[in-house]
């Protein structure tokens, strides 16, 4: 899998990477066009299923990689960003 | 004419599934819930199937939104957590990987949610922290909606039928058939189908009798008309007389002692008429699965699909995982043989991590034996659990798609070496575990002479066998007729393999889809295969079939058989001499 760009993040809200902020991260990676993945210690997601982001177990504190394949979902990844970085408005 | 329509009339047809019942017509297009069951579908009704399963996840989201919205505003907190499951409806983890299932695997929506549910609950059940632990709940309760919905999509009129009916029906589709509720329905007829067709299985595996390729039943029987269905003679007599029902009471009496005395029979070894004992197994893939196996008389398990385990979680499962299951098989079997099958993942089933290797041929690609061989970490994992756990019961290892020596001396070599390893961290094991290999590629059959020298069985899969040597894809619609079991070509392969592992003086086995068809039984007896695996259902069936066999009459019929040019007249003259054997029931027979 090539990743066209990524962003290395820090799960800042008390919860962490639970099922609501993982829902809202999932919602926002669907509207990308290419695959979108979340990273955690070697271990990937597929960042548009909820499930499969909370299989990576991200409580806050954690650092998570997420990249695009498509250069054209820049955007997209950097609204993730600002949604990761905002503590997922909590 | 009113007398006219009382008149007794005999309609013929082909017995699709054995047993006779007496009963009132009750016509339908279609009905039904049921249990969750596993059936194949037909190639032609797989988007019709994936179709299904979509308008059951909308359905869910219909009925989820209707509650949330109905909800009073001060009670609106509470609905989160049904807002998650609005979501987990469609999460890809569920819905694509079930659509995945139904499309690759050619099973009913029913079956492919429960195995992807119980893929993705262990994932979270087995998580440390609390709160991911709970999600396994979520998924229960939002895959129990679906499957609801799933069930109960056609519930049109046999659900409140509250008398035990007749089915009449044109035809009825495998997804239709695993609707019917048993307890609701004495047997069924059709106007199309034929013995080899998926209903008939289908209705044989529930034994329930059916009577199908009738033509014009629907138009001939009226709802509520007193029918008998004879499924052992394909006769179906509607608005019987007074005689041919007492008659037809007798026959079925008779009928049911001895389908009592086979179900009892089930359990007993099958021998063929002159002596000569089978072992009639069961494949598995999932652990439960193994009391069907047992409930239905298996003699061993001769294919456990290890893959479950590795597609069920994000990262590769422990050594101990993999010892706790397969253990936990073997301390049910006993005794008995469990053939466990090394991984055999590849790229087509998609498992995440190691999602990236797209390649444009999988199945001639990185799967299997070569996979296992490339990452020996992962290899040796399984192999220590398998080994440790053999310290418990009558294991044999059984390596996939091998094609050729080295593959073997390879596995050989990690074998001891695991071994070794066991052996100094003092680890209770069993070395001394028969290894067998997967008869499945056609180098394999040609060189089976060279492997036989390493191994100590043969296992023949025969859907992947059918699959290289006539370079058929299955899955592929337009070639997929071509799929020909008894196709010369396969049947030589076979013969080749029994021959060598006789001259060699190691048995062979089969695995595959083949070995299930009770009607195929006198021809894998003739080639020489030793043991038959296969789905539980279809143990009773098989051994019924060896028990109805003579192997001395099979090399004058074997000699005639090699000698058709075409699957088709190879069919042909199998019916023709045990069409009628092998789906009749023997009375009781000496056994000791």
């Amino acid at each position: 899998m090539k990743t066209a760009q990524s962003r290395t993040l820090r799960i800042v809200n008390d919860l962490g990477l639970h099922a609501r902020s993982a829902a809202k991260l999932a919602k926002l990676a669907g509207e990308a066009k290419g695959g979108v993945w979340i990273m955690k210690n070697g271990n990937t997601a597929d960042a548009t299923s909820m499930l499969d982001i909370l299989t990576l177990a991200c409580p806050a504190g954690t650092e998570i990689i997420v990249g695009i394949d498509d250069e054209a979902d820049l955007n997209t990844l950097e609204r993730i960003a600002t949604l990761v970085r905002s503590g997922f408005g909590e | 004419m009113e007398n006219q329509e009382h008149q007794e009339i005999i309609l013929k047809g082909i017995g699709g599934s054995p047993g006779i019942c007496i009963g009132k017509a009750y016509l339908v297009d279609k009905e039904g819930v049921d249990v969750v069951k596993k059936y194949v579908i037909r190639e032609e009704s797989r988007s019709a199937e994936v179709g299904r399963f979509k308008t059951a996840v909308k359905k869910s989201q219909t009925a989820l939104r209707r509650i949330i919205e109905n909800t009073p505003e001060e009670l609106r907190q509470h609905t989160q957590i049904l807002e998650t499951h609005m979501l987990l409806l469609e999460d890809k983890m569920i819905y694509d990987r079930t659509i995945d299932v139904i499309e690759k695997e050619r099973v009913n929506a029913e079956w492919a949610l429960k195995k992807v549910v119980s893929l993705v609950k262990p994932i979270f059940e087995n998580m440390s922290d609390d709160y991911l632990k709970q999600r396994a709940e979520d998924i229960t309760h939002v895959s129990d909606r679906i499957m609801e919905n799933l069930v109960g999509a056609e519930q049109v009129d046999i659900g409140r039928i509250d008398k035990r009916v007749i089915l009449v029906a044109r035809d009825l589709s495998p997804a239709e058939t695993s609707q019917i509720q048993l307890e609701r329905i004495k047997g069924f007829v059709t106007n199309r189908g034929s013995r080899a067709s998926h209903t008939s299985i289908i209705a044989r595996t529930l034994e329930i009798p059916a009577v199908l390729g009738l033509g014009n039943a629907t138009l001939k029987i009226k709802n509520d008309d007193i029918i008998i269905v004879d499924g052992e003679t394909g006769i179906v007599v509607v608005n019987p007389t007074e005689q041919t029902l007492l008659e037809t009471e007798e026959r079925r009496e008779q009928y049911e002692i001895r389908k009592a005395l086979m179900a009892r029979k089930s359990h007993l070894p099958a021998r063929t008429k002159d002596g000569v004992r089978i072992s009639v197994m069961g494949n598995i893939e999932l652990p439960e699965e193994v009391v069907s196996v047992l409930d239905h008389g298996g003699d061993g398990i001769g294919l456990y699909r290890t893959e479950f385990q590795y597609l069920s979680r994000p990262d590769f499962p422990t050594e101990e995982m993999l010892f706790d299951n397969y253990k936990g098989v073997i301390d049910v079997m006993g005794d008995r043989p469990v053939t466990i099958r090394t991984l055999d993942i590849n790229g087509d089933k998609a498992v995440n991590y190691i999602r990236d290797s797209h390649e444009l041929n999988p199945a001639l690609g990185l799967r299997a034996i070569r996979y296992c061989l490339q990452k020996p970490d992962i290899f040796k994992t399984q192999l220590r659990a398998i080994l440790r756990a053999a310290a418990f019961g009558e294991v044999r290892i059984l390596v996939p798609m091998i094609s050729g020596i080295e593959e073997v001396e390879q596995t050989i070599d990690l074998l001891d070496e695991v071994a070794q390893c066991l052996e100094k961290q003092g680890v209770a094991y069993k070395r001394d575990v028969p290894l067998g290999i997967m008869i499945e590629v056609p180098s394999a059959v040609v060189t089976a002479d060279i492997l036989a020298e390493k191994v100590d069985f043969f296992s023949i899969g025969t859907n992947d066998l059918i699959q290289y040597t006539l370079a058929i894809d299955r899955g592929n619609r337009h070639v997929a007729h071509l799929h020909q079991p008894l196709h010369p070509a396969i049947l030589r392969m076979i013969k080749r393999t029994c021959d060598v592992g006789r001259e060699k003086g190691i048995k062979t086995y089969m695995c595959g889809e083949m070995a299930g068809e009770p009607l195929f039984a006198p021809i894998l007896l003739g080639l020489g295969v030793d043991e038959l695996s296969m789905n539980p259902q279809a143990i009773p069936l098989v051994k019924n079939a060896v028990r109805s066999i003579d192997t001395g009459d099979l090399r004058d019929f074997m000699d005639v058989l090699m000698r058709r040019t075409t699957a088709e007249e190879v069919q042909v003259l199998v019916e023709r001499h045990f069409g009628s054997v092998v789906s009749h029931i023997e009375p009781e027979q000496q056994e000791s």
